[in-house]
């Protein structure tokens, strides 16, 4: 149980997705304008690669495995996360009308996203188990949840702020972020 | 937009060689995947903690990049057109295991240094992007070094970046110290915010360079174009539907509308006889 504690601490705050590994870097920058969208985005990845961390796992441990065919996995990764988001997606169209209507917009945007693949490959590296890996990814979502929300909250702020002209958009943006990896720098302390 | 229309036109006249090279020039210069597009910034970030992970993480992009792009140009027209998407990941991630074997077996530091990024080239948006854009639709030798000059960009790019950052984050070059004594190391770009900082300080610029080039009435509408520029403009499937997102974080629609007639123009010019058939 302390174990599955420190993993979640450690890769929702110490190695925070964005902000110490650079991934999920675009949907980090590019949709966090507002807190509510920004959220959005976080609760739907979240979401996503708490699924498939789970489902990974269980086919690196299940399949690939036992049939000694561990050199496959970033194939099998990528393919199995891409038809997995397009099949929570239609599910949630036709079941959860409610849940699709909050996360559905954001859910094609997480295809590509490198986070969902980094997830599954790390707790293959790290080699955990299945209630190992299902708590990895979920913290790991929820670092990138929050790292999000705290950016849009702050260009929610920054949008009446006077910039220098070349700093306007991204840059200040990455400049925002830059701070705030420092902030989470003091993580590592923790442990 | 006109001066890429004239290249093409010439590129289809004239034998294979200038056309390779004027792939090579356009991936290193013209369209430079980091400094003019600003694409792939997940990796560049990551790995340029020094010149010499740059460099090794660019040269195997380049050489999956390039394989990548000449056998899905060799198989552009058996792929049907509503798989492509996942066939081209196929394509993309068997090469990225072969390179992940090879570095595994014959360059161990580089394989610990680089770590997870190696497998993650996959979801690198330039591969892709390429993929679709390029080698989709055209012949095998252009596609080949259009990968080779996009990836030799990326490359000189994450070079680049590296050295600055090691040179600023620990007073090296290439792991042999330059700096004299009395130089305090600013180790926090070798740390993840100098990462940014740097990422700041390199669109900082590109604003710069194309405000100014607006000034003198110059096409810049790719610069920047990639991912942080605006999801809009980014023409990969899965980044196609954050328009829907962006128009709702309120996004300019003036950047939509200045991006997207470029991009038909440059698409139309590239692909001008396939598409010109396929219409008809």
């Amino acid at each position: 149980m302390t174990n599955l504690i420190l993993i979640a601490i450690g890769s929702a705050l110490v190695n925070n997705v964005v902000l110490s590994q650079f991934l999920g870097l675009c949907p980090f920058l590019g949709v966090s304008k507002k807190v509510k969208t920004a959220s959005g985005m976080g609760m739907a990845v979240i979401f996503v690669i708490t699924i498939a961390s789970f489902v990974a796992a269980l086919i690196y441990r299940f399949i690939l495995l036992p049939l000694d065919l561990a050199y496959l996995k970033t194939i099998v990764f990528i393919l199995v996360i891409a038809a997995l988001v397009q099949f929570v997606e239609m599910f949630l169209k036709k079941n959860v009308v409610s849940l699709y209507q909050s996360l559905g917009v954001y859910l094609p945007l997480i295809t590509t996203n490198c986070a969902v693949l980094g997830v599954a490959l790390t707790n293959v590296q790290k080699s955990y188990g299945l209630a190992e890996s299902v708590v990895n990814g979920f913290a790991t979502a929820a670092g990138f949840a929050i790292a999000i929300i705290i950016l849009a909250g702050l260009r929610e702020k920054m949008e009446y702020n006077d910039i220098p002209g070349p700093f306007k958009g991204t840059p200040i943006v990455c400049i925002t972020a830059g701070l705030m990896a420092i902030a989470f720098c003091g993580f590592s302390g923790l442990f | 937009m006109a001066d890429t229309a004239k290249n093409t036109e010439s590129l289809n006249n004239t034998p294979q060689m200038p056309a390779a090279l004027e792939r090579l020039y356009n991936g290193l210069i013209k369209e430079n995947p980091t400094f003019v597009l600003t694409l792939g910034m997940c990796p560049t970030l990551a790995v340029t903690t020094s010149a010499m992970n740059g460099l090794g993480m660019g040269l195997t992009t380049m050489v999956v990049l390039a394989l990548s792009n000449a056998f899905i140009s060799l198989l552009r027209k058996v792929i049907p057109d509503k798989v492509r998407i996942p066939a081209f990941i196929v394509i993309i991630a068997s090469f990225v295991t072969v390179m992940e074997l090879l570095l595994e077996g014959y360059l161990p530091s580089l394989y610990d240094a680089l770590g997870i990024y190696i497998p993650l080239i996959v979801v690198n948006c330039i591969i892709l992007g390429r993929a679709e854009s390029y080698a989709s639709k055209n012949p095998v030798i252009p596609s080949f070094f259009d990968g080779v000059g996009m990836g030799l960009g990326f490359t000189f790019a994450l070079t680049c970046i590296g050295l600055v950052r090691e040179l600023l984050g620990s007073g090296k070059i290439f792991g042999a110290t330059v700096m004299p004594e009395s130089f305090e190391p600013i180790s926090i770009f070798i740390m993840a915010p100098g990462a940014f900082f740097v990422l700041a300080a390199l669109t900082a610029v590109q604003n710069v360079i194309k405000e100014r080039g607006e000034k003198q009435g110059r096409d810049m509408s790719k610069i920047g174009s990639g991912c942080p520029g605006g999801c809009n403009s980014c023409n990969i499937e899965g980044c196609l539907s954050r328009g829907a997102v962006a128009e709702e974080t309120g996004k300019t629609e003036v950047k939509k509308a200045t991006v997207k007639p470029a991009e038909t123009k440059q698409s139309k010019a590239t692909e001008n006889e396939e598409k010109g058939e396929e219409n008809a």
